[in-house]
């Protein structure tokens, strides 16, 4: 009984080849949705990195700009430091809930229309089909020998391949630095290696996995696919064949003859034929499909063609598919989109945006971090006065010079000044001049007459002067010796 | 037995031979390219042997056609390093004292230097924080004994402090009081409370009124009628609140009773001027560095020429 000759299928091996996928052309709602789709991002993609955006003398004028050499992130208004990450954070949050979201409302439909991998995959079967003609055309080329005619063919459409690829890892890298200067610098070889690497790194990995492994990065390697069938549920829509009103399929001829045995699907394959993972429908849910829904498409215009109603293969939920199938009413589709589930994360969603924004308009653009000396802690002065010395790190995080005052409070008798100029007799405040975008090392002395307090508590301010005063303070402590 | 090949019907696969309640274990070759990569890490492993050090033999290891050594590649670092700091090297004693620390990017540079120099040769004197110990001055505070401006400290450093073969060297000499029975030792009491009654430490007493006059007998000549001491001979100011070696009774009377004599090498024979003038911009950023001295001053401080 345990003999695996027994249990295996003979005809299921442990490995099998690819089967190329050759989806044939179709037109339709969703194809144009795709279309739309396709260039709004590939748009985004490409143009982002030339918008300009005046920031003044101290600051590139990169409207977006990750700079990692400077440690600043440029995002048209906002600027971000690195201490500041956690705004880049909340928007990776924001991304994962927006992708939860989508999800359990409409199903794969990040898969079938935005993820990079769906939409450049798309671009190379476009290309394919510019090059070697429709499905039919392509299976009978793939097929066909080595020729000199195919060589060049293949060597073209692989040139092209490589064309879009390398510019999809051109693109990525402006975002990385100046867009205008970088092009020069990378056509002329003075570009940072770097640079080149990870056109590179990303040319290949475009070329390899849009001109040739396509859909098995979305049925083997992607995680998302396995997450997302935990994230839907009964009430999400996916693309669905509705067997119940399909089957039993079979041609016009054969449903002419007998038409009560016979359901819709006229059993044309067309859904196949367009499907851009080489999957069938018919069969059900499976991890394979995208849910690009352009076998909806061919599906309707068939439908058309033998006059039946469109939607045999549909967009539909779980739920509603159930209720179908018992002949029951559907409500409208978009109720489904307004259930707890898909509020809730739309509110935490909508949260963490509106916390962001606040945080963003509340923001300081300067900011105090003081180090108490601790080697020496104190020093005693000839006067019998007791000296403390501490590091201050001034940042001014807006792109002009700024105009400080540092002061402190709460310290009696006590005198500030700066490392190298001399003590003064009687200060607490002192102007300092912070670069633009820039953080200002400050070396301060503090000294106050001896008492027999061993620890006192102190606040250090700076303020910005001008128009936008800001301020920050630390609580510090003052030591003397023990008495 | 042994002649017998058993082969797994489903893979095609031979096994190993054994069974175990009816489970036997496929011997799957190993995979092409696991085999290559094998040979490629021996090929790779015996190349790497000739070309770099590998044996181990009694003394050394085997040295390799490339002549690759750690220390060497550190040799080059540092003398790459030691190129690249030339300029700055060439700047800083290109000039006196006074004009390379006014820039402000050679003081900067001359400080992270100098900080540097200090924690190899300084620190087991002075300590990491340059605060000193009793007997070793804390180079923090604003109380010098020989000056404490730049050129002062600079030749501090070049001259060192009481160098027996060094005519340059700062010397100063207090005579042992006790030890050489020019005081008694009720009279050493009597000169330690006038002395602590100055810095403030005691009020004025019997005891200190006598002693009083004993310091003026055999101690103003060098601490000053005011106690505030005189740079040019070393002699440190009795008034103030930091003693090199104490204020305790204690202290004092040992000091008086035995005298002192602080050592410091005279850097000039380790260091090179570049050096020396880091670390004493550096020690004068620390806090109780001095202006420069008005020209009529200078005579008074004695700070000597610069360093030859």
């Amino acid at each position: 009984m345990n003999n695996p000759d027994e249990i295996l299928d003979p005809e299921l091996k442990l490995y099998e080849a690819r089967k190329a996928v050759h989806p044939q052309r179709i037109d339709g709602t969703f194809r144009r949705l795709k279309w739309a789709i396709m260039i709004v991002t590939l748009a985004i993609y490409y143009i982002t990195p030339w918008i300009r955006w005046d920031r003044g003398p101290y600051a590139p004028n990169q409207a977006v700009l990750v700079d990692l050499a400077n440690r600043r992130f440029y995002m048209f208004g906002i600027e971000i430091w690195p201490h500041e990450f956690y705004y880049v954070a909340g928007l990776l949050v924001m991304a994962g809930i927006g992708l939860f979201l989508v999800t359990s409302a409409v199903g794969r439909a990040w898969c079938g229309y935005a993820c990079p991998q769906t939409v450049w995959t798309d671009l190379f079967q476009h290309v394919d089909r510019f090059v070697d003609g429709d499905r039919n055309a392509r299976m009978r080329m793939d097929k066909a020998p080595w020729t000199a005619k195919k060589t060049v063919r293949r060597l073209f459409k692989w040139g092209i391949y490589l064309f879009i690829a390398f510019w999809t890892g051109g693109a990525w890298i402006m975002y990385f630095a100046d867009a205008p200067t970088l092009v020069v610098d990378f056509w002329t070889g003075e570009a940072a290696f770097v640079a080149y690497a990870t056109v590179g790194i990303l040319t290949a990995t475009t070329f390899i996995f849009g001109g040739f492994m396509r859909e098995q990065v979305c049925v083997y390697m992607c995680p998302w696919p396995r997450i997302q069938a935990a994230m839907m549920d009964e009430k999400s829509l996916q693309v669905t064949y509705k067997d119940w009103r399909g089957e039993k399929r079979g041609s016009i001829k054969k449903a002419q003859k007998d038409p009560a045995a016979f359901g819709d699907c006229v059993d044309c394959n067309q859904c196949v034929a367009v499907c851009p993972t080489g999957i069938d429908i018919r069969e059900g849910p499976q991890i394979g499909c995208i849910t690009c829904a352009l076998c909806i498409d061919a599906c309707d215009r068939v439908m058309g063609e033998v006059g039946r109603p469109r939607g045999l293969i549909d967009y539909i939920t779980a739920d509603d598919a159930e209720a179908e199938k018992a002949g029951k009413e559907t409500g409208p589709a978009w109720k489904n989109l307004l259930r707890l589930r898909t509020l809730v994360y739309f509110g935490v969603w909508a949260g963490i945006g509106l916390a962001m924004l606040f945080a963003l308009g509340n923001r300081t653009r300067l900011d105090l971090a003081v180090q108490h000396d601790r080697n020496p802690v104190y020093v005693q002065l000839s006067n019998g006065d007791i000296r403390n010395a501490y590091t201050a790190k001034i940042r001014n995080m807006e792109n002009r010079p700024r105009q400080m005052n540092v002061s402190i409070t709460g310290l009696p008798g006590a005198t500030l000044w700066e490392g190298g100029t001399s003590r003064p007799d009687q200060q607490t405040a002192l102007e300092v001049t912070v670069p633009a975008d820039s953080v200002a090392n400050l070396r301060l002395f503090i000294a106050a007459p001896e008492t027999t307090s061993e620890r006192d508590e102190f606040v250090m301010t700076i303020e910005g002067a001008g128009e936008n005063a800001e301020s920050d303070s630390e609580e510090l402590f003052f030591e003397r010796p023990k008495n | 037995m042994s002649e017998h090949k058993y082969v797994d019907k489903a893979t095609g696969t031979e096994t190993v031979g054994h069974e175990w309640d009816g489970i036997v274990e496929l011997d799957t070759p190993m995979p092409r390219w696991w085999v290559w990569t094998f040979y490629a890490t021996i090929v790779w492993g015996i190349a790497y042997m000739i070309l770099y050090p590998a044996w181990p033999l009694v003394n050394s290891a085997t040295e390799g056609v490339l002549g690759w050594t750690s220390r060497g590649e550190l040799q080059k670092e540092m003398s790459a390093r030691e190129q690249q700091l030339e300029p700055i090297r060439a700047a800083l004693v290109a000039n006196d004292i006074n004009s390379v620390a006014a820039n402000e990017n050679l003081r900067n540079q001359a400080i992270n230097g100098g900080a540097s120099a200090f924690k190899v040769h300084c620190v087991q004197c002075h300590g990491s924080g340059a605060s000193g110990f009793k007997g070793y001055p804390n180079l923090n505070d604003d109380d010098w004994l020989w000056g404490g401006d730049l050129e002062a400290i600079e030749y501090t450093l070049v001259h060192g402090i009481r160098q027996p073969d060094h005519p340059d060297t700062r010397f100063s000499q207090m005579p042992a009081f006790g030890r050489d029975g020019i005081l008694q030792p009720n009279e050493i009491q009597d000169v330690v409370s006038y002395v602590r009654t100055i810095s403030g430490d005691e009020r004025p007493s019997p005891a200190s009124e006598r002693g009083a006059v004993l310091y003026e007998a055999n101690c103003t000549i060098c601490h000053g009628a005011d106690g505030k001491g005189d740079r040019f001979q070393g002699a440190p100011n009795l008034t103030d609140r930091i003693a090199l070696y104490g204020r305790d009774r204690a202290s004092l009377t040992e000091t008086i009773t035995n005298s002192r004599y602080g050592v410091m090498p005279r850097w000039s024979e380790r260091l090179d001027p570049a050096t020396i003038r880091m670390l004493a911009i550096y020690v004068h950023s620390l806090g109780g560095g001095e202006a420069a001295p008005q020209p009529d001053e200078t005579a008074e401080t004695g700070t000597g020429d610069e360093q030859s």
